[in-house]
């Protein structure tokens, strides 16, 4: 069963209705610990109803930015605003938000629909309220049958529907998600981000600010997504924007693969926001702008974007040594030599697998690639 | 089963038949179950050898025998609920609400267990005692004739020798079962909009629930047994069970009535014991 089999129009009409998302803003938000940084000034904004996933490798202070916005820990510098209003000192209770943590967090000795109606209970809403709000929630998430079971007789999966379904039914200004996913198997969490999806889709109020160490996740649901790196911003844009065009290597490396290849800016391209660059023996053009001619950059291009065949749009060619075929079912991995860098390349299909030593052309289009500047901070 | 089992070689075990048991059993009867046995004989039992169940009966029904066993209850139950209520505050503070020194501090409170029970009975007397410390500050700050303090040799002064002995024993698997309270589930109610104490009475008792019960039993059972606090105050009129059966055996040479209200003391701690058990065994599920 899928949450949006079981979504009653109705419900989610009236919880979409209700759910009036509030922007979030960090204003030179900082944290330490004992003295240590371990989120430096972070100066960022969520918009109301938008979905901003932070990622990061571990230790890289996006689980820290989203418990200073719980007010779980306290800023050491800075502010937190909701819906403009500062709440760097509300205690969380005051806070209005919810949140859906990794390990579901249900109360154990509460039935589901105790689960559900705990922070209307803690917000003294009325009974029949109360009843009605649970009622919707479960539905919308498609738990309404198992709303007298304990939290011990269901599957993971269902677990986090109901802790999903206990954040909702308060109605939060912003729903807090920190790795929500993390602890279901790989098959239940792809169908559980498609449900988060259509979640959204349903209330697209709610403000999501949702905490994952995993890129697929943030591809697939965030609006934006803030690449944090040793307590710092990194990158933060618009997902198909940042994945396109990553303005630094540490957010081309960490979100999707990417070839980062050595290249020198030759000059402008004919069309406008684009360059010529030399790499290696090869010219080609890509996506820039501002690049001064003999500049050092790196060219940033996708392995999925290159080709073996070329055409119109693909009109950059680069020519390489295959050195590894990985066929792998649906796709072929294909590691290449291109003077002293690696090429990746992954194929739907190889008709003719290359001989070992044989140099081989890869075509790319010239809006699949960008340019970078080498900075070791970022 | 599979061949390998089969084929497997067998472990070097003696082969007793079950007779092992016999050697513990023995030491089990000759150290708990022969005095017990003993008392029960001579609770029930004439110099006759003959069965007589009227002198136990008498001394059962006696004016003195339900005193005690009402002072017993009435201590044991107000020392217990004392050292619960202490005990939660002091373990929710240590668990949820750190201080610099909180480590110390649990483990100070820890060594009150090692520590025997009439200590602090002395301790009180230098303390709270009409010569004490409080009530020579107080006589000679306020210009006063008495001491104004005297609690210490009522029944109250019993309790908070006994709450300030026992709370470690409900102390100790508190802290156990608050370190294992999922921080999260905290955290989630407290944006829900659960302030502590809503916190502390839906989320962290229900799951330490266990615990007070395992804590609260033991403490019960400690201090129905209460012997060497109750007989260092010294309190007038205040006497327990243990303390009865001492006066009756001792100071009235009365063996067969102090067995009998022994019998009912055995029978009291068994109740207790078996009530510590079951919670302990929930407590470890």
């Amino acid at each position: 069963m899928t949450v949006s089999a079981a979504v009653s129009r109705s419900a989610v009409a009236a919880a979409a209705k209700a759910t009036a998302g509030s922007g979030v803003t960090f204003d030179q938000v900082s944290v330490a610990y004992r003295g240590a940084v371990v989120l430096k000034p972070l100066t960022m904004a969520v918009a109301a109803g938008e979905i901003l996933a932070m990622i990061g490798p571990s230790g890289s202070g996006k689980t820290t930015a989203l418990r200073a916005v719980a007010g779980f820990v306290r800023p050491a510098s800075g502010r937190i605003l909701i819906s403009g209003t500062d709440v760097t000192n509300l205690p969380p209770y005051e806070r209005g938000l919810a949140m859906v943590v990794q390990n579901y967090a249900l109360f154990p000795h509460m039935r589901v629909s105790e689960n559900v109606a705990f922070g209307l209970n803690a917000r003294g809403a009325a009974k029949d309220l109360i009843a009605q709000r649970v009622e919707e929630s479960l539905r919308i998430v498609g738990m309404s049958q198992y709303s007298r079971r304990f939290p011990r007789e269901l599957s993971g999966g269902q677990q986090q529907r109901v802790a999903i379904a206990r954040a909702l039914a308060v109605r939060p200004r912003v729903l807090l998600l920190d790795e929500p996913l993390s602890a279901l198997d790989a098959q239940i969490r792809r169908s559980m981000v498609e449900e988060i999806a259509r979640l959204h889709a349903d209330l697209p109020d709610l403000t999501i600010l949702y905490v994952t160490h995993d890129q697929s996740e943030a591809l697939t649901l965030a609006d934006r997504i803030a690449i944090l790196k040793d307590g710092e911003l990194s990158a933060i844009g618009r997902t198909g924007e940042l994945y396109r065009r990553p303005p630094n290597r540490f957010a081309a490396e960490f979100l999707g693969r990417a070839n980062l290849l050595p290249a020198v800016v030759a000059g402008n391209a004919e069309k406008s926001g684009f360059v010529a660059v030399r790499v290696g023996e090869a010219n080609v053009v890509v996506a820039g702008d501002d690049h001064p001619v003999g500049a050092e950059r790196l060219l940033c291009v996708r392995p999925q974007n290159l080709t073996l065949t070329g055409d119109d749009e693909r009109s950059n060619r680069i020519e390489a040594e295959p050195r590894e075929i990985h066929w792998q079912g649906e796709l072929t991995h294909l590691v290449a030599q291109i003077g002293q860098s690696v090429l990746r390349v992954v194929a739907t299909r190889l008709p003719n697998p290359p001989a070992r030593g044989e140099k081989l052309a890869f075509f790319f289009s010239p809006a699949d690639a960008n340019l970078i500047v080498e900075d070791a901070r970022v | 089963m599979s061949d390998a089992v089969a084929l497997a070689p067998r472990a070097a075990k003696l082969n007793l038949g079950g007779w092992w048991i016999a050697p513990p059993l023995i030491v089990l009867a000759l150290l708990f179950l022969y005095p017990l046995a003993l008392i029960a004989r001579a609770a029930l039992m004439d110099d006759s050898g003959a069965l007589n169940f009227a002198a136990a009966f008498d001394v059962l029904n006696s004016r003195a025998f339900l005193s005690a066993l009402l002072n017993t209850a009435e201590i044991a139950l107000a020392s217990t609920l004392g050292c619960v209520v202490l005990g939660l505050t002091l373990g929710l503070i240590l668990a949820f609400a750190p201080f610099p020194g909180a480590g110390l501090v649990a483990r100070i409170i820890d060594t009150f267990i090692a520590l025997p029970t009439f200590l602090v009975t002395l301790a009180f007397t230098f303390l709270y005692g009409s010569a004490g410390i409080l009530n020579g500050a107080l006589t000679s700050s306020l210009g006063l004739d008495h001491p104004p303090v005297d609690f210490l040799y009522t029944a109250w002064g019993v309790i908070l020798a006994e709450v300030t002995v026992y709370t470690p024993f409900v102390l100790r698997p508190l802290l156990a079962a608050f370190s294992l309270v999922d921080r999260s589930q905290i955290e989630v109610a407290s944006l829900l909009g659960a302030r502590p104490l809503r916190i502390v009475r839906q989320v962290i008792l229900p799951a330490a629930l266990p615990a007070i019960v395992a804590g609260g039993s033991l403490c019960l059972l400690l201090t129905v047994n209460e012997f060497g606090i109750v007989l260092f105050i010294g309190a007038k009129g205040v006497i327990t069970l243990p303390l009865l059966i001492y006066s009756k055996a001792i100071q009235e040479s009365d063996y067969q009535g102090a067995c009998a209200i022994a019998i009912v003391n055995v029978a009291l701690s068994l109740a207790l014991f078996s009530l510590y058990r079951f919670a302990a065994r929930r407590l470890g599920a």
